[in-house]
Parts: C-alpha cells; structure tokens; sequence
C-alpha cells in the first residue's frame, strides 16, 4: 500500500497551505516592526509585565514607536498597567502612545481564558488554541511601522517556543529576575533554553532589589551568561530608572539571526 | 491528510464536509477510479484539535477573518460559572437531591462548552435532548 508521500495528488483540504497562509500573515503584518523583543524570565512574579509596560513608555517617551503584546494569555496585565480603553479593534493606544494588544481586550472583567468545546481531555487541544490564539494577536493587528514590539511573556517556556515558531526566527530576549536564589534557578533554566533556541540575551533586569529580597541572581547569571546586568530596579522606581534602562535596550546590538 | 482506495490503488477526492452542530466533523471522499466513497467521522475532542489550528478540512475558500478564532472560539463572557435564571433554579430544585449537584454541574458544563451564559429551562431542555438525560 502506498504511502502519505507516494500520493502526489495535492491534498484537497491543503493543511500545510494554510498553516503556510497564516505565518506569512504575521509576517507581512510585522514587516514595518524594527526590532521584536521578548521580555521573559522563567519565574512568575518578578514583575515582567511591570518592567515591559513601563520600558515601553519610556521608550515612547524616547520618541520611538512602541507595542507591547501581551502574551500572558491566561493572565493578562498589560491593559491595566497602560490604561488602555475598550476597543472594538486592536491595537489599543495606552500611555504615552504605547500600542498594545491583550487577550484582556477581549474577555469581561475577571473572566477566565475559556474556549468553547469539549471539556473532557481540553489538554489535548487547549495547548494548540492558546498558540492559535497567540498567532492571531501577532498577525491579526495593524502595528504599521513600529520601533519596537515587546512581548509579555508570561512565566514558563510554552509560549516563548510558541512564538519562536510563529516568528519564524527566535526574537531577542530580555530577562527579568529577582536577586533571590530560587528566582536564579528558574531563570537561569529559561535563559538557557533561549540560548539553546538561538535568542540573542540583550540582558537582565533585576527587579525588587531591595532588604526584602536579597541575593546575586543578576550578577550570577550575568557571569553565566556573558551578558550584561542592564538594570537594578528598586521597588520605588523613578522615570529616570526606565529612561536608563530604554537607553540601555535601544543601543543593544542586533545579532543577524534574531526575528528582527 | 489524504485517503487511498486500497483496492484501486487510487487517492480519493474530497467530496464534502458537514458540521452536523454537535462538535462532530464529517467528511466523504470518493474513488475517481471504482467511485466509492467513505466518510472520516471525527468526535468532538479530534473536531476541536482541528478548529484548533485555524485551519478547515476541505480548504478555506475564503480567507480567515481578523481574530476568527478569537471572536468564534473565546467565550468573553461571566466571571464564573454560566448564571441560572429563576424558572431554570426551580426546576434544578425539583431534581432529587442526592444527584441534583452532578446534574447541576453537566448543565453548567454544557453551557460552558456553548458559550452560554445564562442557563434557562429551554437551554436544559435542548441539553436533555443532546445528551439523552431524559427524566433530569
């Protein structure tokens, strides 16, 4: 009996065409995107999407054109921290101009992430319509030409992988840790795997520094790495700390095989 | 994916899809050579990985719209569980009390699955009907 590959009729439904159809469809939609830019750690709570919003504004502030997407698709903070407004077609425009799109945008207040279908076994297909989800918020938005595009990652890998795919290149990465050792641990995995994936590091974050949390992550892993600590944010930061660490991100070189 | 009439040693063409409406697929394929036809029946769980994907067994024969699968397939809707009107409450209450908490959850996840908000006693009625829970 033949095989899947011995059939040389095409295949009527054309699933790999229209797989092809939607990564060109967030391709061309983030050609004008200058430099995509994934802010991840690995660990939840260290306040990536605090850091993401507001290096976002800071860089707007700059007088660069700014998005944010917010990835964290189960969780989504973005809206809130940019005091985006409703609207019935992305990207919202939140402060200081930052263009940004959130599965928030389209769930009421306090809903969860729930998708219509079978409940029984939804991990078989949860997984694929959360990425579904994710290619639609990357290529189903009219960015027009943008500076940067940050991406809110939430904690874990899943969805930095997701977008890899989707990307087609791996995009650069911003880590953000705490100093404390456990905040180390996972991060360190998370940075690995992105150099494992070809990510260029552009560098760390370090956020809380205070008596509160004490530890050398950031330096730890700078050493680990080889990548600079960008900033050391304090739990009362002043726009002058965002101002330096936009500074500090925009004049990150580009390596030739990250998205963008 | 692609079908073979082995006996022909033929691929078949695709003839139709059909969403009866029950999270189930259907779709025939026929032998150009010897003309029979088969049906690939999907149950819901394998429907749903497809829908997935964005994609459409048989083709698109229009191009997606923006946010398709978001708009279709998200349910923006309740902070918790879907809400039971006051007649719809009475008739839960009239369930005996020993299996009233499993019916109440097979209602709630039935219009979670729908993107209903609002049990009513017509929502439980079709339920009843779909999922042959005659006498609940």
């Amino acid at each position: 009996m033949r095989t899947y590959h011995q059939l040389t009729d095409p295949d009527r439904s054309g699933l790999a065409d229209q797989i092809g159809a939607q990564r060109r469809r967030v391709a061309e939609r983030l050609a004008g995107v200058r430099r995509i830019v994934a802010v991840m750690s690995g660990k939840g709570g260290v306040g990536k999407s605090y850091v993401t919003a507001h290096l976002a504004r800071a860089l707007a502030r700059a007088g660069r054109a700014v998005g944010v997407l917010d990835a964290d698709l189960n969780g989504p903070t973005i809206p809130g921290l940019l005091q985006t407004p409703p609207v019935a077609t992305p990207p919202a425009i939140g402060l200081d101009g930052v263009k940004c799109v959130s599965m928030g945008q389209f769930m009421n207040e306090g809903a969860p992430l729930t998708f219509k279908g079978p409940t029984a076994e939804s991990f078989v297909w949860r997984g694929a319509m959360e990425a579904s989800a994710l290619r639609e918020l990357l290529g189903d938005v009219a960015w027009g030409t943008l500076d940067f595009l940050l991406l809110d990652l939430p904690p874990g890998m899943q969805r930095y992988m997701e977008l890899c795919d989707l990307l087609g290149n791996p995009p650069a990465v911003l880590t953000v840790t705490i100093p404390t050792p456990e905040s180390h641990d996972a991060v360190r995995r998370a940075m690995r795997a992105a150099v494992d994936r070809g990510s260029q590091l552009l560098g760390i974050v370090e956020n809380m520094v205070g008596p509160q949390f004490p530890g050398s992550a950031a330096e730890d892993l700078s050493r680990e790495f080889s990548v600079p600590v960008l900033s050391r944010i304090l739990f009362n930061p002043t726009a002058a700390d965002w101002e330096e660490l936009a500074s500090q991100v925009s004049d990150a070189r580009r390596t030739t095989d990250d998205a963008r | 994916m692609k079908f073979l009439c082995v006996e022909c040693d033929q691929q078949m063409a695709f003839g139709e899809r059909q969403l009866p409406g029950d999270g189930t697929l259907a779709a025939t394929f026929k032998c150009p050579k010897c003309g029979r036809v088969v049906a690939m029946l999907t149950n819901p769980m394998e429907t749903q990985l497809v829908s997935s994907l964005g994609v459409e067994i048989g083709g698109r024969t229009v191009p997606a719209e923006p946010f398709e699968m978001v708009n279709s397939m998200v349910v923006a809707g309740s902070a918790g569980s879907p809400a039971w009107s006051s007649d719809a409450q009475e008739r839960l209450a009239r369930v005996p009390s020993f299996v009233r908490g499993m019916v109440k959850k097979i209602y709630a996840d039935y219009a979670k699955e729908r993107g209903i908000n609002e049990i009513t006693p017509a929502v439980m009625d079709t339920a009843r009907a779909e999922l042959g829970l005659e006498g609940m």
